[in-house]
């Protein structure tokens, strides 16, 4: 129900919205919760576990029941969802119909589910909790669903930088923001409402002789016309972190219509030098049988709806609280015109001042209404009573927002004078607190703490203080009232008064295990309206105070924080970046599909109009590579130049190998070794000159070779002059393989090589069309090769003067696939051999880790358990039956035994088809492998149910002379 | 002879104007690494004839450009260098980044969605420059001038470096 003059809602613009496939008017400024109200519509949901029908309890973000769907964004809380037009919202958990719900009947069945049931019920047959009991429990509890669809939205993250980050922007944090703003500091002034003003919008008071809301507005507007202040609404600050660093959620897209290229949500981090929060309070409710009906709220709330939205939330309201705050619900409804029908009083001895009929000392005992609430019985010192009433107010007193003052570890303290939790001092580096979140209740003293903290912070003037209301704040605990019924305190998650007691009854006594066993204070809310007094009864329950009791751990996020707002942007291919070679588009124009080498793309292979399938194409690639020519872009190799006088002592150092004794102009192959003693890398290093060498690593590991070989010369040899720096990306290299190699190269090198100028595992600068490039004479493939170099600029040239070169000589570019063949043709290792755990003893290159010098990884790798003759060493396989497949990942055994894990020998790394071998050929580690070769054992993937005999050999099965390298 | 023609690492991906900002390629002539050798920095200044940056700071000569680039490393723009034989380890860099400047009253909002330091002008003034992260990529970030700062990523990353500012671009004019 509307009534007339009231609230901030702008009645100039009607907005037409759904919910649950019905339509209804609101107006711009309402949230879904009022407009719903405004129309008369209480049930809003179901609960979580009996799907009890459930309203409207909050006016905020600490909202528990009135959850519901909008598009595939499930858990939105109708109470800060903003209406728009063709909003259309569905309810939650509910089967066929948020009023016939079928489920319900898990209500009716109610004793037997309370705490732990599930932990005694379910307890046998063990395999069934996952397969059978968990799945059933899912489908009947809950609350929204996610789609399973990939997310289409948009999202986005940003960081941002302040002096002061003021957190609540009420009345403590707009003097806080003021007085800091006025300083000069840099400040941001976050609040997850629309407007800000915080509870000022929600109460009818008077600041500096105007509505307070009035003198908020003003002050916004006075900070908004200030450079240094920034101000972001919608912004839910959800954590605190390490140095001063803060998350917030910013709902930037989510109270319009979906539009292309607009955010719905935006996740912040904050970086500030300071923080104040101001984040104010959340009422509490009572617990008394059957609080949940549709119709009961918050008293707070039912002044938000009163004050700020023009809706009052029944026809007739009663109004239960247990401090002066109450009375003010009912006096502004009064105000308003709207009935009250009873106000009831806990404490002994205080009178409501107003019209309606004041109850003390009195208790609610029961509720009527399965939908709407209809009637609540009164116990109080005169008798008992029932009364009609479609709506009921209550308020338990006011819980501090402490939660972010507690996500680095503290621990809030009691405090008697409000019978609450306040922050403890200092719990997060560079924050502090000010307003009703540190207990201060009346909206003076909000006012003026907010000043005067930021003051002291910045050693500045605070701001004016204006005249605000005083009225002090009485309140009496109380938190359950005794008898019969369930009698809830987490909305949320069906938690009763019982189910607390009952877990203090079976020993789960500590805060902590109380809400492991009862569920108390989980799911979107985190136990915001029912914590505090959900331990208050487990104190009571366990004869211990509540400081002692203490409370659970509060953890980030404040609010839920959708995971596609903290991953914006790495959706699909935002992922990671891509690393494109210069041939990329040359490749994909012959239609080579890419395949992911890290961050790069490298073509697959290069289809030709005739061949069906890429096993024909690598065929052809692999035999025009042996035959005749092939081009093969090799730039993702790590490059990295290394520098300086003592250059080749450093290359000493960090490789198992000798690197000081190689000649300018030549190359070496190289093998690192990690600290301890495995295989970290391998690959070529030239050296161009006595104090330059060009080393290359692995497409893999490069990233990791360079961070090695910074931190080997920052940290462990400072003594060395020597400089690292990659040059991947500046030069733009390719493999030219195959008997034809030389003489494609020498039509476009200016200076022609040959093998005395240009000998195997040589160097030597190249000029190419007057472009200076460099050669090095080496080779993946087995065969005569070279890897031409250039400037990256000129790299996607160079790629098509090269095929044309090389298709007019029979030749032609080859992909992975081909690559790989004539590698392990060649028993040339990569990542698959040197996975992590292999050593150079294992891949048959002990000899390469030379004494005569230190080396990362030498001591390691000579320990007796690293070279001991038994472990399982680098082999080649070849199958006895050329039809049949090895298989990668394969297990080997000797040839009779069974193949289960107690007889495994080794397992396969690499394999392939060989054409130049004409049979299905592998790499793999065996037990003894060395000593083995001739050997038919038995390779067995269990996985792909393969069985395959083979026979042992040297992992070099083609050319093993290496005449061809030579050429 | 053969002709080898070259690309730009951006090439007509850029210009482009998105979201209020205008993308263009820096196109960089010839650069180096200029990475002193121990007890060199002076003599490579003075061989150089401009300062040394210092740590997040650009220098600039004549017709020279120097750019922080990581303890010890200076990014060093300029027609041709002196011979620093034994001074510095000195490396061409030429090809090996795509440079972008990104320009437009809005830039320092647009970067906050992918730069995590602090770019404000009142911190990050022209001249400035930071090592830092653009998205998920691996960045040298420079102020160029009041509304314009200037990004160096890998050269292959050219392709989602424009990827990224275009998105993030269109999304905060979306706001």
């Amino acid at each position: 129900m509307r009534i007339a003059d009231k609230g901030h809602i702008d009645r100039s613009r009607p907005v037409t919205f759904c919910f649950d496939g019905q339509s209804y008017q609101g107006f711009a400024g309402d949230t879904l919760a009022s407009a719903l109200l405004a129309n008369g519509v209480n049930l809003i949901g179901r609960s979580f576990k009996y799907h009890r029908p459930r309203g409207v309890l909050t006016a905020g973000s600490e909202e528990p029941n009135a959850l519901v769907t909008v598009g595939d964004d499930p858990n939105l809380r109708a109470t800060t969802l903003e209406i728009y037009n063709g909003l259309d919202a569905r309810s939650q958990n509910a089967w066929p119909s948020l009023k016939r719900d079928v489920m319900a009947v898990n209500d009716l069945i109610s004793p037997f589910l309370g705490a732990g049931f599930y932990y005694k019920t379910f307890m046998w047959p063990k395999a069934f909790w996952e397969t059978v009991y968990e799945p059933i429990i899912r489908r009947a509890a809950g609350l929204g669903a996610l789609t399973g669809k990939a997310n289409a939205d948009d999202y986005e993250k940003a960081f941002a930088f302040c002096d002061v980050l003021v957190i609540g922007a009420g009345p403590a944090g707009l003097m806080a923001a003021l007085t800091a703003a006025q300083a000069g500091a840099d400040v941001i002034l976050a609040d997850e409402n629309p407007t800000t003003g915080g509870r000022l919008l929600s109460e009818d008071e008077v600041i500096d002789g105007q509505p307070a809301s009035d003198w908020a507005a003003e002050v916004t507007a006075k900070l908004t016309a200030m450079k240094n202040v920034r101000i972001m609404t919608r912004t839910t600050v959800t954590g605190a972190y390490d140095q001063g660093t803060y998350g917030a959620l910013e709902r930037v897209g989510q109270h319009m219509p979906p539009r292309a290229d607009t955010p719905r949500e935006c996740f912040w981090r904050i970086a500030a030098k300071h923080s104040i929060l101001c984040a104010g309070a959340l009422e509490r409710p009572i617990a008394f049988p059957n609080n949940d009906r549709p119709g009961i709220m918050m008293a707070s709330a039912v002044r938000s709806y009163l004050n700020r939205y023009g809706v009052a939330p029944g026809q007739s309201v009663a109004v239960f609280g247990n401090n002066d705050d109450a009375h003010r619900t009912a006096r502004d409804l009064e105000a308003a015109g709207v009935n009250v029908t009873a106000v009831i009083d806990t404490r002994s001895n205080v009178d409501y001042d107003g019209n309606a009929r004041s109850y003390s000392a009195g208790r609610i005992v029961a509720t009527t209404g399965r939908h709407a609430l209809e009637s609540i019985t009164i116990e109080h010192a005169g008798g008992t009573r029932t009364i009609r009433t479609d709506c009921l107010a209550m308020s338990g007193g006011w819980n501090p927002t402490v939660h972010l003052t507690c996500h680095m570890n503290g621990r809030p303290q009691w405090s008697e004078n409000i019978s609450s939790f306040v922050p403890t001092p200092d719990a997060v580096p560079g924050m502090v607190v000010a307003g009703a979140c540190n207990g201060s209740f009346t909206t003076t003293a909000c006012l003026t703490e907010g000043a005067s903290v930021a003051s002291a912070l910045l050693g500045a003037e605070p701001a004016q203080v204006p005249d605000g209301d005083d009225t002090p704040y009485d309140i009496t605990p109380f938190w359950a009232v005794e008898g019969k019924g369930r009698k809830w305190l987490d909305f949320q998650n069906d938690v009763h008064v019982k189910d607390i007691k009952l877990a203090a009854q079976e020993n789960f006594r500590s805060v902590e295990h109380m809400k492991r066993y009862t569920t108390q204070g989980m799911a979107t809310d985190q136990g915001k309206s029912s914590n505090v007094a959900a331990l208050a009864i487990l104190a009571d329950a366990t004869g211990r105070g509540i400081p002692e009791t203490g409370t659970t751990t509060f953890r980030p996020p404040y609010v839920p924080v959708s995971i596609a707002a903290m991953g914006a942007g790495a959706q699909g291919h935002g992922f990671a970046p891509k690393r494109l070679t210069t041939s990329h588009a040359a490749s994909v124009a012959r239609n080579a599909p890419m395949i992911e080498a890290g961050l790069w793309y490298r073509p697959s292979y290069f289809p030709q109009p005739n061949e069906a399938t890429w096993l024909d194409s690598c065929n052809r690639e692999v035999a025009m590579v042996r035959n005749a020519v092939g081009v093969c872009d090799v730039t993702t190799l790590g490059k990295i130049d290394v520098q300086g006088p003592d250059a080749a002592a450093f290359l000493d150092f960090a490789y198992a190998n000798t690197f000081s004794t190689l000649k300018v102009g030549k190359v070496r192959y190289g093998l690192m070794l990690r600290e301890d003693g495995h295989v970290m890398d391998d690959g070529t290093t030239a050296r161009l000159s006595e104090t330059q060498f060009v080393m290359t690593t692995t497409t893999a590991a490069a990233g990791n070779v360079m961070k090695h070989l910074e931190f080997v010369r920052q940290a462990l040899r400072p003594d060395l002059d020597v400089q690292v720096i990659s040059v991947t990306e500046q030069w733009a290299q390719f493999a030219v393989a195959g008997p034809k190699s030389r003489d494609l190269l020498n039509t476009l090198l200016e200076t022609p090589i040959d093998n005395e100028t240009l000998p195997y595992m040589g160097c030597a600068e190249a000029v190419i069309g007057g472009i200076a490039g460099r050669i090095f004479r080496i080779s993946f493939s087995g065969e005569h090769a070279y890897e031409v170099a250039v400037p990256a600029r000129y790299g996607a040239s160079l790629f098509n003067i090269l095929n044309a070169q090389a298709e007019a000589m029979g030749g032609g570019p080859y992909g992975m696939e081909a690559l790989n063949v004539l590698r392990i043709e060649k028993g040339f290792i990569t990542h698959a051999e040197i996975h992590g755990r292999t050593t150079a003893f294992d891949i048959g290159m002990d000899r390469m880790i030379i004494r005569k010098k230190d080396c990362i990884g030498q001591t390691a790798a000579a320990r007796p358990g690293l070279i001991d003759e038994s472990r399982e060493q680098l082999v080649g396989l070849m199958s006895v039956d050329p039809a049949e497949k090895l298989s990668g990942g394969g297990h080997i055994f000797e040839d009779g035994a069974e193949a289960i894990s107690a007889n495994d020998q080794g397992y396969v790394t690499s394999v392939c088809w060989s054409p130049s071998l004409n049979g299905h050929i592998g790499l793999g580690f065996l037990t003894g492998g060395r000593a083995r070769h001739g050997e038919v054992v038995k390779m067995v993937d269990h996985v792909r149910g393969v069985t395959t005999r083979c026979t042992v050999c040297d992992p070099v099965m083609f050319d093993s002379e290496g005449g061809r390298l030579r050429g | 002879m053969v002709n080898l023609i070259a690309q730009t690492p951006c090439g007509d991906m850029l210009p482009r104007e998105a979201g209020g900002l205008t993308l263009t390629e820096v196109v960089i002539a010839r650069m180096w690494s200029v990475a002193p050798l121990k007890g060199q920095q002076k003599a490579v200044a003075t061989a150089l004839g401009i300062v040394l940056p210092k740590p997040n700071r650009t220098t600039s000569g004549a017709e020279m450009h120097a750019l922080w680039g990581g303890p010890g490393v200076f990014y060093v723009r300029a027609p041709a260098l002196p011979d620093l034989t034994g001074k510095a380890a000195v490396t061409d860099q030429s090809d090996a980044w795509a440079v972008v400047s990104v320009s437009g009253p809005v830039v320092v909002d647009v970067l906050a969605r992918l730069v995590p330091v602090d770019l404000r002008q009142s911190t990050f003034k022209t001249g400035h420059t930071a090592r830092t992260l653009v998205g998920h990529m691996t960045a040298s970030v420079t102020r160029t001038g009041p509304d314009t700062i200037e990004i160096m990523v890998m050269r292959s990353m050219a392709g989602t470096l424009v990827h990224e500012l275009t998105r993030a671009a269109t999304l905060f004019a979306g706001r």
